[in-house]
């Protein structure tokens, strides 16, 4: 009796451990539009509205304990924020003029703007968000029925967060910036425009690293990143040009020897609740054309 | 099959998907210390402690495979490290049978730290490019410590919601008798042992 119950109790177990290490190697080897990912694809979307549902009930917990979190965090912050303000005051007071003076300029020129409104934005809620430093994704409440594709970008607290790698009927999946796999087409805003590819920093989930930049570029601690949005023959950026991305934490030696330096997000991308995605992005591609003579 | 043999599995199937949905919808998205707590390796745990090792086994298959199939990860990674902390948390109460009020502290301390390195490990074979820094064992550290303070309250969560489901174990039936004294056809009132009484032909 004992060893039947021991033998029943191993073969429980050694039967769920190779299920798992068939699922593990039928999927690790597969294509995202395999089998095996549109069942999950399925699976999500039947259960999304269950899982927006929770998220709506049980949101009210997670705003009171984000209160309290985000309460003792404010107090380190106040310091630190107070100098950028003053910092700030003055960048926004020549940031303004320079504004106005572009909007004149682009009048007499006949440019079409190209702001953001232009690439049909629409707003996503977070309803699920993986903590896992191995994979930074969020999945959001809007979906292809909502006009989103696979490869949107993706924008929160005013910068660019990600792109949406997966897309079910009535959810979607986002590859936050900080995801081994991504890389944009990013530009300092300096004198020159310095570009290069900006690529998840290794070893700090929180930063960004911008590679491939010209060793003797003039960038300096502070100026802002921004995407590129090139256009090549038939070839273009999968992100529109001038969303901002973050901007330059260290330059050091990295720059002369690499040619790399470290870049600080713009938005928190760990506590993201809402987020844009640009579902025409590139609606704004004829921006470059006179509207008349 | 009869309804009480199907109450066990309803209830565990329902608390899997429950603590899946709670922990992605919610307790995810609650900053602690740039991290958050993690309920589903101390629900596995608890299951395994409450219910034996094959309920925790299955348990933690099922548990990692939603976690898997919600987040649009590797599926099997997470079912993988659950099996493992389901199973082992349900052989040590099959073979030592802790009593301690502390040993769900422990044991949620080690099963979130082994689901953390464990990760780690599987992400490394897998050839994943990775973050990987002092910043991810802090992360680690972080979570386990989070998680040592909830694990009591989980464990005694999960203990309500199946405790109506689980069949008497007779060790601690027997367990409990000699604790309360008087039961024992062996014992006085006094405690000490007394020899059986002979009966007459």
């Amino acid at each position: 009796m004992h060893s039947k119950q021991v033998r029943r109790r191993r073969a429980v177990v050694a039967a769920l451990v190779v299920a798992s290490l068939i699922l593990l190697t039928a999927y690790f080897g597969e294509s995202a539009s395999s089998p095996l990912h549109s069942v999950q694809r399925g699976i999500v979307a039947v259960f999304s509205p269950v899982e927006q549902g929770a998220s709506t009930v049980l949101s009210p917990f997670r705003d009171v304990a984000s209160f309290f979190s985000n309460t003792f965090k404010a107090k380190s912050q106040v310091k630190q924020l107070r100098t950028q303000v003053a910092s700030l005051t003055a960048k926004l007071a020549r940031a303004q003029y320079a504004a106005s003076q572009n909007a004149q300029l682009r009048a007499q020129l006949h440019l079409v703007d190209n702001g953001l409104d232009t690439f049909k934005p629409i707003a996503a809620s977070v309803i699920f968000r993986d903590p896992n430093l191995w994979y930074e994704t969020i999945q959001v409440d809007k979906g292809s029925g909502d006009g989103v594709h696979k490869g949107d970008p993706v924008t929160g607290d005013g910068a660019l967060v990600g792109e949406v790698s997966q897309v079910g009927s009535n959810f979607s999946v986002v590859s936050l910036l900080t995801d081994p796999a991504m890389a944009v087409a990013a530009e300092v805003l300096d004198s020159n425009g310095d570009a290069g590819v900006l690529v998840p920093a290794v070893g700090n989930p929180d930063q960004l690293v911008l590679q491939d930049l010209q060793p003797n570029a003039p960038i300096q601690v502070g100026q802002q990143v921004a995407t590129v949005g090139f256009r090549a023959g038939p070839l273009q950026d999968l992100y529109p040009s001038a969303i901002p991305i973050g901007t330059v934490a260290s330059v050091g030696n990295n720059l002369a020897n690499n040619g790399e330096v470290a870049v600080t997000p713009d938005a928190n991308l760990r506590q993201l609740s809402v987020v844009q995605i640009l579902t025409s992005p590139h609606s704004g591609s004829l921006r470059a054309q006179t509207t008349a003579p | 099959m009869s309804w009480e043999t199907l109450r066990l599995p309803l209830r565990l199937l329902l608390l899997a998907f429950g603590v899946v949905v709670i922990q992605e919808a919610a307790v995810s998205q609650i900053s602690i210390f740039e991290t958050a707590a993690d309920l589903t390796p101390l629900v596995v745990m608890s299951v395994g402690l409450l219910a034996g090792s094959v309920a925790g086994a299955i348990m933690g298959f099922t548990v990692g495979l939603l976690v898997d199939v919600f987040l649009f990860q590797t599926l099997g990674v997470t079912s993988l490290l659950f099996i493992t902390i389901g199973y082992w948390s349900g052989r040590l109460r099959e073979l030592r049978d802790p009593s301690h009020g502390l040993v769900p502290m422990a044991l949620g301390a080690a099963a979130t730290a082994f689901a953390g390195l464990g990760m780690t490990v599987i992400q490394f074979l897998l050839g994943v490019d990775s973050p990987v820094s002092l910043l991810l064992l802090q992360q680690i550290f972080v979570t386990v410590l989070v998680n040592t303070l909830i694990a009591l309250p989980v464990y005694a969560a999960v203990r309500r919601l199946l405790q109506p489901a689980l069949p008497q174990d007779p060790r601690r039936r027997r367990r409990r008798a000699y604790a309360t004294g008087g039961l024992s056809p062996l014992q006085t009132r006094s405690g000490g042992i007394r020899p059986m009484p002979r009966t007459s032909r």
